[in-house]
Order: structure tokens, then C-alpha cells, then sequence
């Protein structure tokens, strides 16, 4: 496939063209609003602003005032990076040991797994923030266990799969060596491991990166937001929304993720693709 | 190995165990149990039988919601899955700027569904206002704004799936297809779609549930206005939890309905369509 080129390949092109065009042109609205005087842009949203309605930055400095985005942005990035290290981590490490033993609890942890990945959020969301809240979990740092423990499900699943793959003569031989259990997971396995830890890493980030209910839940969001509960704060109660802090503080929570695209899309792609035919 | 591997339980296994314990089993046999309760938080439970069950059938924003977020799964999945499909064999054609082309339509699957509710609002809201109307006009702005939301966001997405899906088909078969005289629809009706398979019984499974499960775009984009009309599923259960008290025991019982219906959806979807597919 691709060796041979498309008949009319060029119209193709073309048509493609004006439909990425028209892909990205939300976020190039959001990004032309975010610099209009807030009137103005529930009125005439698609207008290049004017003179008159030109602000500058002043959109952008009242919404980081408004919402404190930078500790916002502190807190997602902390949350989504801690967990889904412990996740990484702690899910291989299971995933291995409930390969390798053959035993009730194994199967039984395999298929509850299995099991929590079809339930949906709103079954627990109830008792899971109760719980959280009793156990002071309610923290960035508590969410994490919140976070390993939700998440657990599809990546043990996923790296069970692949563990099964694993020809055990290796471990065996490194085991006869000499070795730990602890050696040869960290030495042997988990290297082999690596494709799939950054399968996990990239679908368990885009969920807890743009979660937003389990967050608003669990955590303590007088002290502690996340990207998304500031957005949605903004919005405030039932009063009218300051449509200029809203598009300006759209655009830097965009900002984070399109660079975070551009420096690993490879990854990412390669890493959905895995994810599906594993999930 | 067994033996000396069982020994480092606690290493391995417990503490995903006990994350495990704390974030899924405990909250969700705690929430079946408290289905059948009546309470305002987690302690002071008192059990009812079947009372909270019964208040769902009286709830008349439940069945609403209900066939809403039916409508809005099929009409979403098949749009997004046929588009998704139609656009991964023209991008398999080797077209110019193929890659730029995935990497704008992949993109806005990384944005969180809060962002893509208000992106969606400032535009669709924009285009509404020439014929002085909003999203929240009438439920079926609503409807359509969420299912246009949905395509933007996801078509990258399964395209994503479907490339992989068709790049992996031997090009020995479409020629020889080719030779025994067959037609390009013919190919794609009698090669290429029973060898997609796989990606197909994926795609519809990922939208299905993405669809049912549906919650931070409704909320942000109409959050059920006009007055619960444009709600789905699991934000008419957030609504029902949080919005008035003396109703978390209906909430949550609408919850435990809601968990039946997506895993007899998930169950069923791969049934029905693993049986389609072909050894290769």
C-alpha cells in the first residue's frame, strides 16, 4: 500500500486540505475571541476583532486572576504525573505476579479487572468520594491512590497480555542466577515491558489529564483545582459567564496538550492503535 | 519461581490490591448495597427494599433521558463510524500530506470534554445567533450540537484504529481480487470490511460506551437546559445526586440501572459483532 499513488491524488489533497482547515478552526476561533472585549464575543463571534474591540492581554491576565490557572495547571500536571507513574509501576508489578502465580486470588484479581473496566464512573462516584473523604484522600496526593486504584482495571488487563508473551525461560534462567524476584522484574521483565508501560502512560494521562468529574469529587476544590474544575468554576453559578476570561483561559488549558502532541504524537498514535487491539 | 515469587506478595500485588480495594471493589458493592437505602451520606443508611427502584419508574426525566441518550448513541455511532471508515481508506490511498492530514484530525481527541463543551458553545452559539436562536433554544439544538461535538472529537480517533485495521490487510488479497475481476465495491464489501473487522468490533464497542457514558461535553456544552431537556444518562444521575437531597438512594439506584444497561450494551455489542469476524 502507498507505493502507488492515488488517481487525481492531488484533488484529494486539496479536498483534505480545506477539511483540516476546517478541523482546527474551533480552536482558532477560541484563540481570535480570547483577545475581544467580552461583549463582543457572544455577539460577533466570527468578526477579526477591531480596534475597538481589541484588549490585548487584558482577557488573559483577568481569567489567570480569576481562577489562579497556574496553580490549577500545577495541580493537574502533579496529579497526572505521580499517578500515572504509581500506575505504571504498580500495575506491571501485579500484572506480572498474577501472570506467573497460578492461584484463586490471581484469576479472581484478572477478571475483577476485567469487570471494573465496563463500569461506569457514576455507579461509584457516590461512595468512592465518601470513602475518599473519610480516608483523607482529598488531596493531590491522596488522588493518586484514588487514581491507581480506578485506573487499575485496564492497565492490569492490558499488561497482563502482554506479560503472557513473555517467554518465562528467561526468568527462569535469571531466577536460577541468582536473582530476586525484585531483580528480575526491575532487570528482565519490566525492560521488555517498556512498549506497553508507554501504551498505559499515554491512554491513563489523556483520561486523568481532562478528568473532571472524579476530581471534583474527591478533591477538596476550595484548596485544590484541576484545568478542567477551573473552567467549569468560571462558569460560576447561574449569573452571566466573563466570556473574555473564559475563551483566553480555553486557550492556555489547549496550549499545554498541542505540545505535548507535537512532542510525542508518535508515540501517541502508536500507543492508541496498541491500546485498542488490546482493550 | 512460584514459590519464591508468592512470597513477595506485598511487593507486587498488594499495594494495587489494596488501591484497587479502596478505589472499586469497596465503592461499588457499597453503592449496589446503598441502592436499596435511604440516605444523605454514606453512614446513615437506612435500608428500604425496592422503594428508591420504584421512585425511578415515577421519575419522568429518567425515561427522558433515557431514550435521549439512546437516540444519541446510535445516531453518534454510526456517523462517527462511517465517517471514521471513509475517511481512513481515502487516507490509505497515499494521498500528499497524508500525515499532516491524521495528525489535525487526531488532535482534538486530546482536549478534555469541559474544553471541547465551551469551544463548541462559542461556535455553534455563533452560528445560532444569526437565525436568533441558542443551543438552548430546544432540545434537538442540543442533541445535534452534542453529536456534531462528538464527531469532531472522535473521528480522528477510530480513523486512527481503521488505518492500522486496513494497512494490515495483505495486499496479496486485494490483487487477487483484483484479477478474479472484482469490482472496488465488491472488494470493499467482500474483502476489506470482513478483514476490518477487528478495528470495527473495537470502534463500535469505544463509541457505544463513549456515547452512553457521556457526561463533561453535556454538562459543558448545554448542561441539560431548557429544563432537563437536552440531558443524557449519567448527567441526569449526577442531577438527581447532587441536585436535590433526600434523592442520593434514587440516584443511586438510576446509577445501578445505568451500570446494567452499559454492560449488557458492552456484552451484547461483542457478540454480536466477534462472530462476524474472519480468521486470518
Amino acid at each position: 500500500m502507498g507505493v502507488r499513488k492515488a488517481k487525481h491524488g492531488w484533488i484529494y489533497t486539496i479536498i483534505f486540505g480545506l477539511l483540516s482547515i476546517a478541523w482546527v478552526f474551533p480552536i482558532i476561533l477560541v484563540l481570535i475571541n480570547s483577545f475581544k472585549k467580552k461583549v463582543y464575543i457572544s455577539r460577533k463571534p466570527f468578526t477579526i476583532p477591531t480596534d475597538k474591540m481589541f484588549v490585548q492581554w487584558d482577557n488573559y491576565v483577568n481569567g489567570m486572576e480569576k481562577i489562579h490557572f497556574f496553580d490549577a495547571f500545577k495541580n493537574s500536571l502533579f496529579i497526572t504525573v505521580f499517578s500515572v507513574a504509581a500506575i505504571i509501576l504498580c500495575t506491571s508489578m501485579c500484572a506480572w505476579y498474577i501472570s506467573r502465580v497460578k492461584s484463586k486470588f490471581s484469576s479472581g484479581m484478572y477478571y475483577l479487572c476485567l469487570f471494573s473496566m465496563i463500569v461506569p464512573f457514576q455507579m461509584v462516584m457516590f461512595t468512592l468520594s465518601k470513602l475518599a473523604n473519610m480516608l483523607h484522600l482529598s488531596s493531590p496526593v491522596g488522588i493518586i491512590l484514588v487514581y491507581l486504584g480506578f485506573g487499575a482495571g485496564l492497565a492490569v488487563f492490558m499488561f497482563c497480555g502482554f506479560v503472557r508473551s513473555i517467554p518465562l525461560e528467561i526468568e527462569e534462567a535469571a531466577m536460577i542466577d541468582g536473582c530476586t524476584p525484585i531483580q528480575t522484574f526491575f532487570q528482565i521483565v519490566f525492560p521488555i515491558l517498556k512498549p506497553t508501560c508507554i501504551t498505559v502512560a499515554i491512554l491513563q494521562a489523556m483520561w486523568i489529564w481532562n478528568d473532571y468529574l472524579l476530581p471534583y469529587l474527591v478533591l477538596d476544590i476550595k484548596r485544590w483545582k484541576t484545568i478542567p474544575i477551573a473552567i467549569q468554576y468560571l462558569k460560576g453559578g447561574y449569573g452571566s459567564v466573563d466570556m473574555g476570561a473564559m475563551m483566553a483561559m480555553l486557550v492556555l488549558a489547549i496550549i499545554p496538550i498541542i505540545v505535548f502532541y507535537m512532542a510525542c504524537q508518535k508515540h501517541i498514535i502508536e500507543g492508541v492503535v496498541a491500546g485498542a487491539v488490546k482493550g | 519461581m512460584q514459590k519464591s515469587l508468592k512470597k513477595y506478595f506485598p511487593i507486587f500485588a498488594l499495594p494495587t490490591l489494596l488501591a484497587f480495594t479502596i478505589g472499586f471493589i469497596v465503592p461499588f458493592i457499597l453503592g449496589i448495597y446503598l441502592s436499596f437505602c435511604k440516605f444523605t451520606t454514606v453512614t446513615d443508611a437506612k435500608f428500604i427494599g425496592l422503594g428508591n427502584y420504584a421512585k425511578i419508574f415515577s421519575d419522568k426525566t429518567f425515561g427522558h433521558a433515557l431514550w435521549y441518550t439512546a437516540l444519541f448513541t446510535i445516531v453518534s455511532v454510526l456517523l462517527i463510524n462511517v465517517l471514521a471508515f471513509a475517511v481512513a481508506m481515502l487516507l490509505t490511498k497515499g494521498i500528499k500530506g497524508t500525515n499532516i492530514f491524521r495528525t489535525v484530525f487526531f488532535m482534538p481527541n486530546l482536549i478534555g470534554g469541559i474544553v471541547l463543551g465551551y469551544i463548541w458553545q462559542l461556535l455553534l452559539n455563533g452560528i445560532l445567533a444569526h437565525f436568533q436562536k441558542t443551543l438552548t433554544y430546544n432540545s434537538a439544538y442540543g442533541f445535534w450540537g452534542l453529536v456534531v461535538l462528538m464527531c469532531w472529537q472522535q473521528i480522528g480517533y477510530m480513523m486512527i484504529i481503521y488505518i492500522s485495521g486496513i494497512q494490515n490487510i495483505p495486499g496479496e488479497l486485494i490483487e487477487a481480487a483484483k484479477i478474479d475481476g472484482a469490482t472496488s465495491s465488491q472488494i470493499l464489501k467482500n474483502v476489506t470490511i470482513p478483514m476490518v473487522m477487528p478495528s470495527i468490533t473495537i470502534c463500535t464497542f469505544l463509541t457505544l460506551t463513549n456515547g452512553f457514558k457521556l457526561f463533561d461535553q453535556n454538562l459543558a456544552l448545554t448542561n441539560g437546559e431548557p429544563s432537563n431537556m437536552s440531558e443524557l444518562l449519567a448527567l441526569n444521575i449526577y442531577n438527581t445526586f447532587y441536585g436535590r437531597t433526600g434523592f442520593e438512594g434514587v440516584g443511586q439506584a438510576k446509577a445501578v440501572v445505568f451500570f446494567i444497561l452499559v454492560a449488557l450494551i458492552a456484552v451484547g455489542q461483542n457478540y454480536l459483532t466477534r462472530r462476524k469476524e474472519v480468521q486470518q
